[in-house]
């Protein structure tokens, strides 16, 4: 027959094997030795396992491991195979570096990989060597790996200030993840001082000073807490993540989410780290926010690297890090927070001086006292006494602040001109209060500038004009002097007030492309419609801070909608759907702040493409409805721009990859067709053949002859019978047709009546029949039962060697009735026991047996129809055992 | 039994399979009728007097059944009816309506003799014979007396008188109803596991190997019915 091991006709399998295209290779293991301090003993524990797992036969290799000329060490890498490290000149030093490549050819199980932390010589292949870890993982090579728990990013500050020791080679915490162990290395900080005494502690000269400074028994014992916390927290992880996949309900806590602000000051990236450690612990979502004053363009360019790198840094550490424009710091974070759900605001503890604070206000204090019910952590992070929050400058918050400026200045700008009124003219002192009016457009806003004008003027005709102290004017060309500082004055202030305009909607701008990249990156990522219409929902909402919820067309072509994702309480009632369908059916937008049905409480945008509109999204305002701004608008409909064409590209990839699965169906049905044909025709090819003999050979031919001919015609005749019953059988099962109608019935009589079928065969072969004593009568479908039976000894007969036997057994046996059927024959390869009852299936024989695979479907068919079992199993001593169990009651249960 | 001279009629619309009948049943000597209907089947029958009818079901006119009842509503000559696997429902209830017995297609030319000899002898046995044998069990009916291998086997009534209505029938299916009407009088679908009962019991003292009958037949979904020797 025309079957090959794996073509195997089943859809269902094909299916699976389409939607799981992505085959993941097996990545190496990584297990870290970690240490709190440098000598607790990681390389010694490292080595140790590794012999052991040499033992057990795993093949290891060293790769790199530093021995720091430690006696005890060195003679525990006696007996490992060491990888020889690449040698590498730099400079006119010579260095040693591990030897990936060498690894890599090498293609050990396991390697050892001392000091993950470690930085590469120059001219390496990676400048980190964890990368190189990272590579060789990838290839599927387990590693070992050392540690100090000082090389962890995130505990990078914490540890600077217990020790002293700022460490500059660190290790990102999503490492950390990717690790499937991790082994604590942990020695008492007493031994471990009694080892640096007796010199067997590492220790670079270099830094010797410091390191004495770092060994200090406090220093020890609150690095040897801070790892121990670290290894019990990620064991708490995976319990977590145990517990979830169990779905073992337990204290989840309630969803929060922090926003910390950062500034270009170097402090930013502890708060960073603070806030990450924070989030991580209360396992909630956070962000960080720098918040872009106009100022942001007078800083220097390390300030505005440092900002970010700090930004930067806190993607790595898991967070989403946002720029906002606005002018004032408070007011820009509370209103992000608001909008976002933000339920922590972190700062970082203020340390400018108080005259300053009363002068130029506080962000700290503005911020708590307008934060409503936001929280505020001020979080204190000791540094040089530079300002956390770094406004621009001189940019008071509050507006009436900026009239007191204003009058100020124009109160500073005479307090200078009296000083020089004596020498210079008052025409030249104009100028003055000209620097006035562009200080205050510069930094005050168009108000306060225009007010300044107003007021230099008058400030100028009554100080500096004769008659002094008077509004009154001696000399008339003064008044040109007043109409051109006035004119000057508002000219200024508007320019500057529209320069100001630009770079803001430049922000804006710039601010929105970033959305739409961070949308259409989320996009990019997802996989499958569920996954799109995921990252549209939240990325919306996000952006907008309005409720979202999505729309798609039933099926295909049809009008009407289904919501496809809501908020939990989000309402919806039927005039809004009324709305959102309207939307769809004409692809226009309806609903609030539009032309069509504006009274909704919902704005629908229909996402349109190039072939027709693929579903609607809905945006409704928190609470209390602020209507969207123009531009906000503008970015919404590019958005479902973006969204209309990823759905589209979803569920055009869903529709090719049905049709991939019909034409893998059609191959199917094409390969079982010719296969029947192909069992159909042979018996007939022998049939038609002995018949044709015969006519042709006549009376001469030989009896024996003869009858051989005959018997041939015959036995192929009864094969194709049994075929043509398998198939109408098997037929009825699938469409469902094959009803069994249970009757008391004797189970020694079906085995004997299916016996009666191979009388002639029974003669050669011994089949003994073994039924318990008193067994009752059961409600079975006879007939079928019977075919059953026909099935499996036709089975047991054909896979067997003609002189073994076939033995036949029933009893009784919790609560059933059992009956087997036993061959020694070759058995069935253990992968296969369940796949035997599968249509069509055949074992890969050498010599091909004929029969086309139905039997053993039929029977599990007709089994399982009574409500029955059926399985397969290898015997000991060769051969298979096939057994079936009826239920000795009829439960009246719906059929299967 | 000789076959000669014997004259039978053969009812199907396939062609083919009157004809091997025809081959078949003349290489013993007989005389072959053909009839391709149910129609001309009932004038065939009541026109020629054929010792024996053989019925296909399938007939396009009219139901095998049909033909059944009409014929043996004015007389008694034997039928047998062909009939395709799975048909169950439709041979039980021919053989209710008065069939004799029933061949599944495809059959075998022994397995057909076989049958026509049943169905005459069943025919000729019209004064009940006290005695019949079938290998080693013997019957005296009026003695009430059951022997295999001429030991006495001992049966309960109910046992002997449904031993004693297969062998009365001997060779011929005698259907799970037919047996039940006539050894308790009723039938009913509950009663068929009392049958059962009694078969399996009955084979347990007259078999050699009860789980090998030799004697007692079963006719999967049909009913039962003793072998005769040819």
């Amino acid at each position: 027959m025309a079957t090959t091991p794996d073509a195997r006709p089943d859809p269902d399998e094909l299916l699976a094997r389409i939607q799981h295209e992505q085959q993941q290779s097996p990545r190496g293991k990584l297990k870290i030795f970690l240490g709190y301090a440098a000598g607790v003993g990681k390389t010694y524990a490292m080595l140790e396992a590794a012999h052991q797992r040499k033992q057990e036969g795993v093949d290891v290799v060293v790769g790199y491991v530093e021995t720091h000329g430690r006696v005890e060490t060195e003679a525990r890498l006696a007996g490992l195979e060491v990888v020889p490290r690449k040698q590498g000149v730099y400079r006119g030093i010579a260095l040693t570096e591990m030897d990936v490549d060498a690894i890599l050819s090498r293609k050990p199980q396991l390697v050892l990989v001392d000091e993950l932390a470690h930085t590469n010589a120059p001219g390496s292949r990676h400048p980190r060597r964890f990368q190189d870890v990272e590579e060789l993982t990838a290839a599927g090579i387990d590693i070992y790996t050392t540690l100090n728990i000082q090389h962890l990013e995130s505990l990078n500050d914490v540890i600077t200030q217990i020790t002293g020791v700022t460490v500059r080679e660190t290790i990102p915490d999503s490492l950390l993840d990717q690790v499937s162990e991790i082994e604590l290395t942990d020695l008492p900080p007493d031994e471990l001082l009694v080892r640096l005494q007796e010199g067997k502690v590492y220790v670079p000269e270099q830094a010797a000073k410091a390191i004495q400074n770092f060994f200090r028994k406090g220093n020890l014992t609150a690095l040897r807490e801070l790892t121990m916390r670290l290894a019990a927290r990620r064991v708490d992880d995976q319990m977590r993540d145990y517990m979830k996949d169990k779905a073992i309900p337990g204290p989840w806590p309630a969803a929060e989410r922090l926003l910390v602000g950062i500034s270009p000051h170097p402090l930013g990236e502890r708060l960073v780290r603070s806030t990450y450690r924070l989030a991580d612990e209360l396992k909630t979502e956070w962000l960080a926010v720098y918040v872009e004053t106009p100022g942001h363009s007078r800083l220097s360019p390390e300030l505005r690297e440092r900002v970010a790198r700090t930004l930067l840094l806190a993607e790595e550490l898991g967070g989403r890090s946002l720029t906002l424009p606005g002018h004032s710091v408070p007011e820009a974070l509370l209103k992000y927070a608001s909008e976002h759900n933000v339920t922590k605001i972190i700062l970082g503890k203020p340390l400018r001086p108080r005259w300053k604070e009363i002068l130029m206000g506080s962000v700290v204090d503005d911020l708590v006292r307008m934060s409503g019910n936001i929280d505020v952590n001020i979080i204190s992070v000791p540094g040089e006494g530079e300002p956390v929050q770094q406004d621009s400058a001189w940019q008071p918050h509050r507006p009436w602040n900026r009239y007191l400026w204003a009058i100020f200045l124009v109160l500073a700008a005479t307090g200078t001109g009296a000083l020089f009124q004596r020498t210079i003219s008052p025409t030249n002192l104009v100028m003055v209060y000209l620097l006035a009016v562009v200080v205050a457009a510069g930094y005050l806003g168009r108000g306060s500038s225009i007010l300044v004008s107003i007021l230099s003027v008058l400030a100028f005709d009554f100080f500096f004009v004769p008659p002094f102290y008077t509004f009154a004017v001696s000399d008339t060309e003064y008044l040109l002097t007043f109409i051109g500082l006035l004119g000057v004055g508002l000219v200024i202030s508007e320019l500057t007030a529209r320069v100001r305009d630009q770079a803001e909607a430049a922000q804006r701008r710039e601010m929105e492309t970033s959305m739409l990249y961070a949308l259409s990156r989320d996009l990019s990522f997802a996989e499958g419609l569920e996954a799109i219409i995921q990252a549209v929902i939240d990325n919306v909402s996000q952006t907008f801070g309005r409720e979202v919820v999505l729309f798609l067309p039933e099926s295909i072509g049809k009008e009407t909608l289904k919501m496809v994702k809501k908020p939990p309480d989000f309402y919806m009632d039927d005039n809004e759907i009324a709305v959102a369908t309207w939307s769809f059916k004409f692809g226009q937008l309806a609903g609030r702040g539009t032309d069509t049905l504006p009274e909704s409480t919902g704005r629908y945008i229909p996402l349109k493409t190039p072939r027709g509109v693929v579903g609607v999204l809905g945006v409704k305002p928190r609470g209390e409805g602020r209507h969207m701004t123009q531009e906000q608008r503008r970015l919404l409909e590019t958005f479902s721009r973006q969204a209309a064409l990823a759905i589209e590209r979803a569920q055009l990839a869903e529709q090719a990859q049905e049709a991939q699965l019909l034409q893998a169906t059609e191959k199917l049905q094409t390969a079982l067709l010719n296969s029947i044909s192909h069992d159909l025709r042979t018996p007939l090819v022998s049939i038609t053949g002995a018949l044709s003999s015969l006519s042709e050979g006549g009376l001469a031919m030989d009896a024996r002859v003869h009858q051989d001919l005959v018997d041939t015609a015959r036995e192929e005749a009864d094969r194709m019978n049994r075929l043509v019953g398998n198939l109408l059988n098997m037929t009825r099962l699938e469409a469902g047709a094959m009803r069994v109608t249970k009757q008391p019935g004797d189970m020694q009589d079906a085995i004997g009546t299916a016996l009666e079928n191979y009388e002639e065969t029974l003669q050669e072969r011994m089949v003994s029949v073994n039924i318990e004593e008193n067994i009752p009568l059961i409600p079975m479908d006879f007939v079928l039962v019977v075919q059953v039976l026909v099935n499996l000894i036709d089975n047991a007969l054909k896979y067997s060697p003609p002189g073994s036997p076939v033995e036949i057994q029933a009893r009784l046996a919790d609560q059933e009735m059992r009956v087997n059927v036993d061959d020694r024959g070759i058995g069935i390869p253990e992968d296969d026991l369940e796949r035997v009852f599968e249509k069509f299936y055949r074992i890969e024989r050498p010599e091909k047996i004929s029969g086309t695979g139905l039997g053993l479907s039929i029977s599990k068919g007709i089994i399982e129809a009574h409500g029955g079992r059926i399985w397969a199993e290898n015997r000991l001593g060769g051969g298979t055992s096939i057994t079936f169990s009826l239920p000795l009651t009829d439960e009246r249960e719906a059929e299967k | 039994m000789t076959t000669s001279n014997l004259r039978v009629l053969v009812v199907d619309d396939e062609k083919a399979i009157r004809r091997y009948l025809r081959v078949a049943l003349s290489a013993q000597g007989i005389t072959v009728m053909e009839a391709s209907s149910g129609e001309e089947a009932l004038r065939a029958v009541a026109v020629d007097h054929p010792d024996v009818v053989i019925l296909d079901l399938g007939l396009p006119d009219m139901e095998g059944t049909e033909v059944t009842r009409r014929v043996r509503e004015w007389t008694e000559v034997p039928i047998i009816i062909l009939s395709v696997r799975e048909q169950e429902s439709e041979k039980i209830a021919a053989l209710d309506a008065g069939a004799d017995d029933y061949l599944t297609k495809p059959f075998g030319t022994g397995e057909l003799m076989a049958r026509v000899r049943a169905a005459l002898r069943r025919s000729y046995r019209k004064d009940n014979e006290p005695i019949i044998e079938v290998k080693e069990l013997k019957m005296d009916l009026e003695r009430r007396m059951v022997m295999v291998a001429d030991h006495e086997i001992s049966l309960t009534p109910t046992e002997y008188d449904i031993l004693r209505l297969l062998a009365q029938n001997l060779g011929k299916v005698l259907t799970h109803r037919q047996l039940l009407q006539n050894v308790w009088g009723y039938s009913s679908e509950e009663d068929l596991h009392m049958l059962r009962v009694n078969i399996s019991n009955l084979r347990r003292k007259i078999e050699p190997d009860p789980t090998r009958p030799t004697f007692i037949q079963t006719e999967a979904g049909v009913g039962y019915r003793l072998r005769s020797d040819s």
